[in-house]
């Protein structure tokens, strides 16, 4: 095995795992705002059609992203509407936004289909990118990849070293008790669910501007899904959404490399392609098997309504 | 006039219609079911292609409708029979999993005339069809074996069912037939369609040699991901279903395309002549079933000229892609000397022909 071949698996693991680490992390943060909401596939579906579109008609990849993020805060603003205003059960009104959100990405994508967009060149850090082993996978990739590590960060600093990150936190941990302390407990719940809109719609972006520059119905194949579930399994833990986002990616990938290297291997496909599913689940599960600290990290009042008034 | 009396007056100016229909002054209605949405390339979309060639072809003897996206089971039974109700004469059902559905609702509607495609049960008022896929994937095997710097062919493909196998095998042997050192390298993605993991597929057979890629998944995104590779590493693709050059305008050398048109005019000419009596069709180039997508202006002439003596033999059934010996990757002889491979062992093929070189898990 030598040094370019582990390099490729790298890349394509990196790549594969940016949507996930993206989606994932907006999903994490309304999650700790203690609002549950199930409509990721559907998000994301809509900011893969709104960006393409968007990426179609402008030529421009950025104003792409931008309309991404835009349809997918529209969708979480229904979410916010049904869930955080009219109280609606959470689970139903996330699940209707999945089913919702599939459907109309797949009505307003009609006279996209038959389009293919130009494939976005990668941004070469200077020198960096030749380093061997790690080069193409760290310093030669798409510009979401670099955000979706800035995100990480972003996200884990704000959670646990900042103020606003604090009150978030207590809104999803007690909101009864943050409401009277004085703080607007919907008004934050409604700026994570917006926050977790945004970053789906990216991820949606990044499928049909970068990944796979195309439009498709049913492109997004339960990628929104599966993010939904490695926070989770992630129990709320940033650094964790990545180490999964990325065995998940790596296990697919890999998988690949052996059915492709031509090596004889004599296990059916059907179970190579469940591993990725399969290792990423018992990998968290069993780096976050200590209880009490799925206690405290998992949202104590996620998926309950809150009522100011009451 | 009171409320009584106008619905009276509608009531009988329905009556007159529906006699009018059954007169046969009224177009015969023709029903598709779709196992996915139309899109734009692809297994439906050919449908698609087919039954709008079928009705521009049959001007006002027709109407057609269609229903996309109705999952195999269950569903497709209650749909099935819907269409059947609504009084759709014939009755198209385009995908392996319609086979029981249709077979459990012919039955109760014997006017009606059913075809079933890719299935292998037929009813009195149940035919079936199919088409000879791996004629054209022989062919295009013929183009890559001669093309290929690095000898490596990459196939991604969606479940090991024997209508995939045959693509594979006839690939490789066209590609073996011409390039002796030619090896084909499979790896399966178990689903038909996820365009994100389809291209994920092709990109690793590419960063492991691969300088042909073909694909039997129902998305462009292979072919677009040869594209994409073409001035990098020289990667070359050919399409499967629909012609994908769209997709791959420089990178496409040629593909294999479904054509159902001609055959659903023929069908249903038959059937509103009266002269129908059930169909088992399994058509290939000879009957324009399919044919290859557009040679690429890089493929040079005496290889087109290689493919097109090729295409004219098997028409004209003097070549079999599947003429023995037919030796599977173990070594073991499926098919002796002198003998061509029968439709039924095709039916039931399930293994790697040499030339590829991945293994094929046992399940």
């Amino acid at each position: 095995m030598d040094l370019s071949f582990l390099s490729s698996i790298l890349f394509a693991t990196v790549v594969a795992g940016t949507p996930l680490i993206i989606v994932a992390l907006g999903e994490l943060v309304t999650e700790k705002s203690g609002v549950l909401n199930l409509g990721a596939e559907g998000i994301v579906s809509v900011g893969a059609v709104a960006a393409f579109a968007v990426a179609h008609h402008s030529g421009s990849p950025m104003l792409g992203i931008l309309a991404g993020m835009g349809a997918g805060m529209v969708m979480s603003l229904l979410f916010g509407i049904s869930a955080l205003t009219l109280m609606a059960n959470q689970v139903a009104s996330g699940l209707a936004l999945s089913i919702f959100g599939v459907g109309l990405s797949a009505f307003i994508g009609k006279p996209y289909e038959s389009i293919a967009l130009a494939s976005v060149q990668p941004i070469r850090v200077p020198l960096l990118h030749r380093l061997p082993l790690l080069g193409p996978s760290l310093f030669e990739q798409q510009g979401l990849v670099y955000f979706s590590w800035a995100l990480i960060a972003a996200v884990s600093w704000f959670l646990y070293r900042s103020r606003a990150g604090l009150v978030l936190r207590a809104v999803g941990e007690s909101p009864v008790a943050a409401h009277a302390i004085g703080y607007g407990v919907v008004r934050i719940r409604y700026q994570a669910v917006l926050f977790g809109g945004a970053m789906a719609g990216i991820g949606g972006a990044f499928l049909s501007v970068f990944y796979t520059p195309m439009w498709v119905e049913g492109m997004v194949a339960g990628r929104g899904w599966i993010a939904l579930s490695l926070v989770v399994f992630a129990t709320w833990r940033p650094l964790r959404v990545m180490i999964g986002a990325y065995l998940f990616g790596g296990c697919m990938i890999t998988q690949m490399f052996v059915q492709g290297s031509g090596a004889r291997v004599n296990i059916p496909a059907q179970f190579l392609s469940s591993i990725p599913y399969v290792a990423t689940v018992l990998v968290l599960v069993l780096i976050s098997r200590n209880r009490s600290t799925i206690r405290i990290n998992s949202p104590a009042s996620l998926g309950q309504p809150f009522l100011p008034d009451a | 006039m009171n409320h009584r009396n106008t619905a009276l007056a509608s009531l009988v100016g329905a009556a007159l219609l529906a006699s009018t229909a059954l007169m046969g002054a009224e177009p015969v209605k023709i029903g598709f079911v779709y196992v996915s949405p139309v899109g734009d390339a692809g297994w439906t979309f050919q449908h698609d292609q087919g039954r709008k060639q079928m009705e521009a072809a049959m001007k006002g003897a027709v109407t057609t409708k269609f229903i996309e996206n109705v999952p195999e089971g269950a569903d497709a039974e209650r749909i099935i029979r819907q269409l059947a109700q609504d009084g759709n004469q014939i009755i198209f059902t385009t995908s392996f999993g319609y086979m029981n559905p249709t077979l459990k609702v012919a039955p109760a509607f014997p006017g009606v005339a059913f075809f079933h495609a890719t299935g292998y049960k037929t009813a009195k008022n149940v035919g079936i069809y199919n088409a000879r896929f791996y004629e054209g994937r022989y062919l295009n095997g013929v183009i890559a074996g001669k093309m290929t710097k690095s000898n490596i062919a990459g196939y991604v493909a969606a479940f090991p069912i024997p209508e995939v196998m045959q693509g594979i095998n006839a690939f490789t042997r066209g590609m073996k037939s011409v390039n002796p050192k030619a090896e084909v390298r499979v790896i399966w993605v178990n689903s038909w369609f996820d365009p994100g993991k389809e291209r994920e597929a092709a990109m690793t057979l590419i960063s492991q040699g691969a300088d042909m890629i073909t694909h039997h998944t129902d998305s462009t995104a292979v072919v677009q991901a040869a594209e994409e590779k073409h001035k990098e590493k020289g990667t070359w693709s050919f399409s499967y279903h629909s012609d994908m050059a769209k997709y791959g305008p420089t990178a496409q050398l040629s593909g294999t395309t479904h054509i159902w048109g001609d055959f659903y005019t023929k069908v249903v000419k038959e059937v509103l002549d009266k002269k129908w009596t059930g169909t088992n069709v399994w058509g290939g180039l000879k009957d324009g079933m399919i044919k290859l997508a557009p040679l690429n202006a890089a493929i040079p002439a005496d290889v087109k000229k290689q493919v097109a003596k090729l295409e004219g033999e098997i028409k004209a059934g003097k070549f079999h892609p599947f003429a023995g010996p037919v030796v599977d990757q173990e070594g073991k002889e499926r098919v002796a000397k002198g003998k061509n491979m029968t439709d039924a062992e095709m039916g039931a093929m399930n293994y790697y022909v040499q030339g590829v070189a991945s293994t094929l898990p046992k399940n």
